[in-house]
C-alpha cells in the first residue's frame, strides 16, 4: 500500500534522516520512534507529500494517504458537525460524518462551537476528521497528544477497526497504543551522516562538492 | 470546492466585520477626501473616479493578509494541501471568497459614495462597471501576494509593498474608464484593457500563488 | 564542457576570483575615459547647453536599471528550472544595484529636467514607469530580506520576479495610455543612434560600456558575498543539528 525506499529527508535544507525504508501492507501499523527533533514530523510531512524528499522514493497509489498533523485544522467559530461536514465534502464522503461522530464519542457535542471544546475534545474531533476522509493509509503525527486514557482507548479501537477493514497506519508517537500487530521503527538508527562522510547532500551542500 | 467556498463565507460572516470593515474603511476614505481638498463640487467631481478607485484598492488591501493566515496557523492549509483539491483551486476559491466579501460590497456601495463626491450622472454606470470588472483582479493578485507572505509573522506591510505595484495597471485603466465615461469620451479601450487584465489575472495568477503556497508549506 | 559548470558554486568562486580584477580594471578605465571625454571634450549643444552632459550618467544608468531587471528575470528562471543556487544568489545580488541605478536615473533626470522643462518632476510615462520599476525592486528586495529560509526565499522571490516582470511591462503600457508625456522619445538609445551625432555618441557608448562593466563587477562581488553567506548558513544549520 505504501512503500518507502531509502528515503532521505531534509529540514531547513539540511539532511536529517537517510536510508529510511519500509513497506506497509493492508492491516499493518508501523510506529515511528525517536527523540524530539530526530525528524519524525519531517518524515511524515514528506510522505504526506508536503515537501519533496532529498533522495529515495515513496511508492503509493494516488489518493490513499490521509495526513493528521499536530494542528487539527479546526475552525473555532464552526460547530463540531460543521467542521466535519466540510472535510467530508472535501473528500467526497458526506455519509461518514455520523459514524465518525459516534466512533469518537462526539455525538453529544455535535453542535458545540469548536472554540468551546477542551484540548482533548478538539483532538478527538481532529481524529474524527481522519475517519471522514475514507483514505486507507493514515499518516499520523502524535495522534494521542492531550487525550485522556479513555480517549486513547477510543482511538485505539478506531485504529483497530481501520486496520481490520484493510487499512494501514504510520504513526509517530511516544506512548504505547496497545496494538498487537504493530511494528516499530526507531529513527535514531537513520540519522543522516554529514556529506563528507557519504551522506546525502542537501540544500547548499552540492555547492562545494 | 463549493464546500470550501461555503466554509470561507460562513467564517467571514461569523468572524464579524468580514463584510462591514472594508466597506466602513471605504466610506471613511471617501469622507476624508473632501476634508482634504475642500468641499468645492467641481474639484471633487474631477477627482472622484481616482478617489473611488484608490479607496476600493486600499479597502481591498486591508483584508488580504487574512486570506490564508488563519488557515496557516490552525493547520488547515497543510490538510488542504494533502486533500484531493488542487492547490490552484484552493487559491481560486479563496480569492473568490475574498472578492465576494470585499470586492462585491464595494462595487454595490460605490454609487452611494459617488454621490458624496459629486460624480457626474453618466459616470455612475461606468463606476459600477469599472469596479465590477476590475476588483476580481485585485482579489486574485492579493491572493498571490498573501501566498508569498503566508509564512511570515509580520507580513502585512510587506504584503502591501508587494501587491500595490501589481495593482497599478488595473487602477490606471479602471479610473480612466470612469473618467472617460464621465466626460463622454471613448470608453472601449480602457474597458477592454481592464477586462483583459482581469481575465488573464484570474486565469494565470492562481498557478503562481499555488506554487508560492507549496513552497511556504515545505 | 557545459556552461552550467559555472553554476557550481566552487567553480563560480574560482572563475569569478580570477575575472574580478580584470573586470574592475576595465570598468574603471572605460568609465573614467568615457566620463572625462563626455564632460570635457564634447561641444556644448546649441539648444541644450552644458546640462546635456548629464546624459553620460543618465542614459547608461537608465539602461542598466531595465537590463538588470531582465538579468534578474533570467537568473530567477534558471533557479526555478535548474535549481542552481548561484543563479538565485546572483539575482539577489543584482537587485540592490538595479534599485540604485533606477534612483540615479531618476535623480539625474530630475536635475536635467529642472532647467530643460522647468520642473523637477513630471508625471510623464517614462518617469512614472521608472518610479514603478523602483517600487518593484523595493518589493523584491524586501521579500528576500523577510524570509529566513534561503531556499524558500529564492523560490518565492523567483515567482515574484516572474509575475512582477509581466506587471511591470503592463504598467509601462498602461502609463503610456494614461499620459502622453513630454520626455523625448528614445532618441538616445542604441537603436536610434542616428539621432545623435557621433561627437556625443562615442563617449556615450564608452560610458554605457563602463556602466555594464561596473555592474558586472558589482554583481560578481556581491554574488561572491552571498555565496559565502549561504555557505555559512548551511554550516551553521548543520552545526545546530549535530
Amino acid at each position: 500500500m505504501l512503500a518507502i525506499e531509502s528515503l532521505a529527508v531534509a529540514r531547513g535544507g539540511v539532511a536529517i534522516l537517510e536510508g529510511v525504508s519500509f513497506a506497509l501492507s493492508a492491516g499493518q501499523a508501523l510506529v515511528l520512534r525517536g527523540p524530539n527533533g530526530c525528524g519524525k514530523t519531517t518524515l511524515l510531512r514528506t510522505i504526506a507529500g508536503l515537501q519533496p524528499p532529498l533522495a529515495g522514493r515513496i511508492v503509493a497509489p494516488g489518493d490513499v494517504i490521509a495526513y493528521g498533523a499536530h494542528a487539527d485544522g479546526l475552525k473555532a467559530t464552526l460547530s463540531v458537525v460543521e467542521n466535519l461536514h466540510f472535510w467530508a465534502a472535501v473528500y467526497g464522503q458526506p455519509a461518514r460524518v455520523a459514524t465518525a461522530l459516534a466512533e469518537m464519542n462526539l455525538a453529544a457535542l455535535a453542535h458545540r462551537a469548536a472554540m468551546s471544546l477542551s484540548a482533548g475534545q478538539k483532538r478527538r474531533l481532529g481524529l474524527a476528521r481522519l475517519l471522514v476522509t475514507g483514505r486507507p493509509v493514515w499518516v499520523l503525527d502524535e495522534p494521542t497528544i492531550s487525550l485522556d486514557a479513555a480517549s486513547v482507548e477510543l482511538f485505539a479501537n478506531a485504529l483497530r477497526a481501520h486496520l481490520g477493514t484493510g487499512g494501514a497506519a504510520l504513526i509517530a508517537t511516544h506512548i504505547d497504543i496497545g496494538l498487537v500487530a504493530t511494528a516499530t521503527l526507531d529513527l535514531t538508527a537513520h540519522k543522516a551522516r554529514a556529506p563528507q562522510d557519504g551522506g546525502a547532500a542537501g540544500g547548499f551542500d552540492e555547492a562545494f562538492a | 470546492m463549493i464546500a470550501l467556498l461555503a466554509r470561507d463565507l460562513r467564517l467571514a460572516v461569523r468572524a464579524g466585520g468580514g463584510f462591514g470593515l472594508s466597506l466602513a474603511f471605504f466610506l471613511i476614505v471617501t469622507v476624508l477626501v473632501p476634508f482634504g481638498v475642500g468641499p468645492e463640487g467641481g474639484t471633487l467631481a474631477r477627482i472622484a473616479p481616482g478617489i473611488l478607485w484608490v479607496g476600493a484598492l486600499l479597502a481591498c488591501l486591508l483584508s488580504l493578509d487574512r486570506i490564508y493566515a488563519l488557515d496557516f496557523e490552525d493547520g488547515s492549509l497543510d490538510l488542504l494541501a494533502t486533500a484531493p483539491i488542487p492547490m490552484e483551486a484552493v487559491v481560486s476559491v479563496k480569492a473568490l471568497a475574498h472578492w465576494l466579501t470585499t470586492g462585491l460590497p464595494l462595487v454595490l456601495a460605490a454609487p452611494v459614495f459617488g454621490v458624496l463626491l459629486h460624480l457626474p450622472g453618466p459616470a455612475f454606470v461606468w463606476l459600477v462597471l469599472s469596479l465590477g470588472v476590475g476588483t476580481p483582479a485585485l482579489s486574485v493578485l492579493g491572493a498571490f501576494g498573501a501566498a508569498l507572505t503566508v509564512g511570515l509573522k509580520r507580513g502585512g506591510l510587506l504584503l502591501s509593498l508587494l501587491v500595490l505595484p501589481l495593482y497599478m495597471p488595473t487602477l490606471i485603466f479602471g479610473a480612466e474608464l470612469i473618467a472617460r465615461g464621465a466626460s463622454g469620451g471613448a470608453t472601449t479601450t480602457p474597458l477592454l484593457m481592464l477586462a483583459g487584465i482581469t481575465a488573464a489575472t484570474v486565469a494565470l495568477v492562481p498557478f503562481a500563488a499555488a506554487a508560492a503556497i507549496r513552497v511556504n508549506l515545505r | 564542457m557545459s556552461i552550467w559548470e559555472y553554476a557550481n558554486p566552487k567553480k563560480f568562486m574560482q572563475t569569478s576570483a580570477w575575472a574580478l580584477p580584470w573586470v574592475t580594471g576595465l570598468a574603471a578605465i572605460t568609465l573614467v575615459a568615457g566620463l572625462v571625454w563626455g564632460f570635457f571634450f564634447t561641444p556644448e549643444a546649441a539648444n541644450f547647453g552644458t546640462t546635456v552632459k548629464i546624459i553620460y550618467i543618465h542614459v547608461p544608468s537608465a539602461m542598466m536599471a531595465i537590463n538588470i531587471w531582465v538579468m534578474m528575470l533570467v537568473t530567477s528562471l534558471i533557479w526555478l528550472i535548474r535549481r542552481h543556487h548561484v543563479s538565485a544568489l546572483a539575482a539577489k545580488a543584482a537587485a540592490p544595484v538595479g534599485l540604485v541605478m533606477t534612483l540615479i536615473a531618476l535623480f539625474t533626470g530630475a536635475i536635467w529636467g529642472q532647467p530643460m522643462w522647468g520642473t523637477w518632476w513630471e508625471w510623464d510615462p517614462r518617469l512614472t514607469s521608472f518610479l514603478i520599476l523602483g517600487l518593484f525592486y523595493l518589493g523584491y528586495i524586501a521579500l528576500w530580506q523577510a524570509i529566513d529560509n534561503p531556499d524558500t526565499a529564492a523560490d518565492l522571490t523567483g515567482v515574484l520576479c516572474l509575475v512582477g516582470s509581466v506587471f511591470a511591462l503592463l504598467s509601462r503600457y498602461a502609463v503610456n495610455f494614461w499620459n502622453q508625456g513630454l520626455h523625448q522619445g528614445a532618441s538616445l538609445s542604441v537603436d536610434k543612434q542616428e539621432n545623435v551625432s557621433d561627437v556625443y555618441w562615442y563617449p556615450l557608448l564608452l560610458c554605457i560600456t563602463g556602466f555594464i562593466l561596473l555592474f558586472i563587477m558589482l554583481v560578481l562581488t556581491r554574488t561572491r558575498t552571498e555565496v559565502r553567506l549561504r555557505r555559512l548558513k548551511a554550516l551553521e544549520a548543520r552545526e545546530r543539528l549535530a
